[in-house]
């Protein structure tokens, strides 16, 4: 007796090549296409991580000519936006929400399964028409925000084929939130209520909306810039009467939610991993949905907090300073939540919570950093310094990479049925633990001691704490070794894991390691309570 | 803890589910046309921000005609009402009338691009003369896309609505729903273009 939640799937699964090879094939298994999603985001993270090096060699001595001044700006956009619309956005939305999101509300598939797949092979086409355009015109040289009157001036058939770029990935990662809201909400099991979901649907249903709404303005901005510079429009160009104050509300009013779209799904993620570790309930699952919820609708009232020294008028950054503040209220909420979780639990070390832990401990910092950027006399002080490079990588590295690595870790033996090694998970940590905060703490440093940001040659006084900083890069490098050796190694001749290694209670993880075609043999479960641990206990003793 | 549904009552909810499948391809839509909308929304703010900061210089300022703009809201307006004529004369297995309704709907989508583009070479400024310009051919640039986009997806619908072979008929109205919610949508898009562009 099977139920089928999936009246869409009409591709002939024994049709579909078998084995490694579907994972090259246009399936629209949603398992295949959130390791495709995988994959092809941590192929670009590579690239994107070589050009951060590059970059970190440049800062190394003051003076550096390692690469000239315009290949700096070209390798400084490239890597931002490789990094931000390449690699979180895809892996933390659209290969976990894949992988789990159908599992979560008890489905065979997503909403759209065709939609999802042609969301995911938008992206390696326009990835490497990005790269690419580095070796053929000369990239985009005018940083990941390609600010106006800047992006019109610079080459301008690099920074075409970069909106281009931009403009696919933007359309690929909302073809992704329509498909995860509809999943959410109109795909769910029978009998299975929205609060009875595990958080990362919550979490991936605030990024959808947030995806949903903020993206298509992103979009509509792009292509008004692009007029700018094929047909020699005015919108954002003040030689021809128009306002490049417009261009950044317009840009900001996607990027500020933007960092949610990055950081959100990783708290869902996070919220899925500390309870089956430290084998306790997730602490106020209420509070946590409603905080999620909170933090989108406040994510879309913030943007300006990026245009304090933009001429903003002082009523507008009273409001926008409030409303930042407020959304530390929220995330507060998490946070405490979390470490409640995790007070007086049953912790097991291991890489997936060695990765969770370190989490949020940078998490904190970048948060309250955040909280000091918000305010007004603090951000004009350390405006465009490496203090904000500080911030934001505390964020999107500290925070979702951790959070990537740490659900690798945790989902790994669901996805192949075998485990990670467990000591090279360790090694992995520690380098990456050490290397990402030796690069990235002394920045505030930097920062507050008048460092700019976007520049390859600097006053010499700061070389000493660039070096530490590149140290700390040449560590976040090293620290990929071990991991791949890990993926390979286990991926052959790992131990097998069974099941439920964890002994999870969330529905993924009630079906075979790795699981069918079908996710399930026969009925999904029912999984009124994911975070059962402290009923199972008590009921044991 | 786990506890795992009568299969009968699975059995039930689940059919009860699949029923209603065509409605979650509309959920799906409707998010779709949020997305779309909001590109609008940021294009109409641009406008409204560059009208209130950015005043042109005497003596650039074009004064709109408003007749053929009104003519045609009147024309998309009218259109709209067709094609929900057309919808029911499908639900009734009519389809002979449902095609000369999506017909009608199309020619009045056709007219209503070719008064834009009639519009277009008699204005007195062009795309690159100043930011009001710009704007201008912008935004209605932009809806007329739209336009076209739906007149074409009309023809396919009305094709696709024959009497024999045909695929979209009383049993399979997504198709036709589909585009008539787009139809409306993009509707009350100009209505609100009208408005601000226009009117104000
Ligand atoms: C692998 C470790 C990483 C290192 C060593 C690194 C290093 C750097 C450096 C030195 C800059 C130049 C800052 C400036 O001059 O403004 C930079 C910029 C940037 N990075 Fe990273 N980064 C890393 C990972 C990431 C990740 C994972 C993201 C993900 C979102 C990211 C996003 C950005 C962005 C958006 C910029 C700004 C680019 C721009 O201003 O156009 N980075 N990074
Ligand atoms: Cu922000």
């Amino acid at each position: 007796m099977t139920i089928s939640i999936d009246p869409q799937k009409t591709n002939n699964e024994s049709l579909q090549p078998k084995g490694w090879l579907r994972y090259f094939s246009f399936s629209l298994d949603h398992k295949v296409i959130g390791i495709q999603y995988l994959v092809c985001g941590f192929l670009f993270y590579l690239i994107g991580g070589t050009l951060a090096s590059a970059i970190r060699i440049e800062l190394a001595s003051p003076m550096s000519d390692f690469m000239p001044r315009d290949v700096y700006n070209q390798v400084l956009t490239l890597h931002g936006t490789i990094m931000i619309f390449l690699w979180i956005v895809p892996v933390v939305n659209g290969a976990f929400g894949n992988y789990l999101i159908p599992f979560y509300v008890g489905a065979r598939d997503m909403a759209f399964p065709r939609l999802n797949a042609v969301a995911f092979w938008l992206i390696p086409p326009s990835g490497l028409m990005l790269v690419a355009s580095y070796f053929v015109e000369g990239a985009a040289q005018a940083g990941w925000t390609a600010y106006p009157p800047l992006s019109i001036t610079t080459p301008q058939s690099g920074q075409i084929i970069w909106i281009m770029s931009v403009l696919l990935l933007g359309g690929s990662s909302i073809f992704g939130g329509i498909n995860f809201i509809a999943t959410i909400i109109k795909l769910r099991r029978p009998g299975l209520k929205l609060m009875q979901l595990p958080m990362y649907c919550w979490a991936m249903l605030g990024t959808s909306i947030l995806v949903v709404l903020s993206t298509p303005v992103l979009a509509g901005t792009l292509i008004l810039l692009s007029f700018d510079i094929i047909a020699n429009t005015g919108f954002f160009n003040p030689v021809l009467g128009g306002n490049v104050v417009v261009y950044q509300h317009l840009f900001w009013f996607y990027s500020h939610p933007a960092v949610y779209i990055m950081v959100l799904p990783a708290f869902g993620l996070v919220s899925e991993i500390l309870p089956v570790h430290a084998r306790k309930p997730l602490f106020g699952y209420t509070t946590m949905v409603f905080s999620i919820m909170g933090i989108v609708v406040l994510g879309l009232v913030v943007w300006a907090h990026h245009m304090f020294t933009s001429g903003t008028p002082p009523w507008m950054r009273l409001f926008f300073t409030i409303a930042t503040a407020f959304i530390a209220v929220p995330t507060g909420i998490k946070f405490f939540n979390w470490v409640a979780t995790l007070w007086g639990g049953k912790i097991s070390i291991n890489s997936a919570m060695l990765f969770s832990c370190g989490f949020i401990i940078n998490f904190v910092f970048g948060g309250i950093t955040g909280v000091a950027l918000a305010q007004v006399p603090f951000d004009i002080h350390v405006h465009d310094t490496y203090f904000v490079v500080a911030h934001f990588h505390y964020i999107v590295y500290g925070g979702t990479v951790f959070i990537i690595f740490s659900s690798i870790y945790h989902w790994f033996p669901k996805v192949t049925g075998k485990m990670l090694n467990e000591k090279l998970g360790i090694l992995h940590f520690i380098i990456t633990f050490i290397g990402f905060n030796l690069c990235f703490a002394p920045q505030h440093w930097l920062g507050l001691n008048g460092m700019p940001r976007r520049v390859a040659e600097y006053d010499p006084q700061f070389q000493f704490v660039n070096q530490i900083s590149s140290l700390g890069a040449l560590l976040m490098a090293i620290s990929t070794i071990p991991f791949l050796i890990n993926i390979f190694l286990s991926m052959r001749n790992g131990q097998v894991s069974g099941d439920n290694p964890w002994k999870a209670l969330t529905p993924e993880w009630l079906t075979s390691s790795p699981p069918p075609v079908e996710n399930w043999e026969g009925e999904a479960p029912l999984v009124e309570e994911p975070y059962g641990y402290g009923k199972q206990f008590s009921e044991q003793k | 803890m786990t506890t795992i549904n009568s299969s009968k009552e699975i059995q039930k909810n689940n059919s009860e589910v699949n029923e209603k499948h065509d409605d979650f391809r509309m959920f799906g839509l409707i998010t779709f046309l949020i997305a779309d909308g909001m590109t609008f929304a940021g294009f109409f703010a641009a406008y409204l921000t560059y009208k209130a900061v950015n005043p042109l210089p005497d003596g650039a300022i074009y004064e709109l005609e408003l007749p053929i703009p009104t003519l045609n809201t009147i024309l998309l307006l009218v259109s709209s009402a067709t094609f929900h004529k057309a919808g029911k004369a499908l639900l009734k297995d009519k389809n002979p009338d449902a095609q000369k309704w999506l017909f009608c709907t199309a020619f009045l989508g056709i007219i209503f691009l070719i008064c834009q583009l009639f519009e277009y070479f008699h204005l007195p400024f062009g795309l690159t003369d100043n930011l009001f310009a710009s704007t201008f051919y912008a935004l209605t640039g932009f809806h007329g896309l739209h336009v076209t986009l739906g007149t074409l997806m009309i023809l396919i619908i009305a094709w696709q609505s024959r009497i024999n072979g045909g695929r979209v008929t009383s049993q399979n109205m997504f198709p036709l729903e589909a585009v008539e919610l787009y139809w409306h949508f993009v509707d009350g898009i100009w209505v609100i273009l009208f408005i601000i562009l226009y009117l104000l």
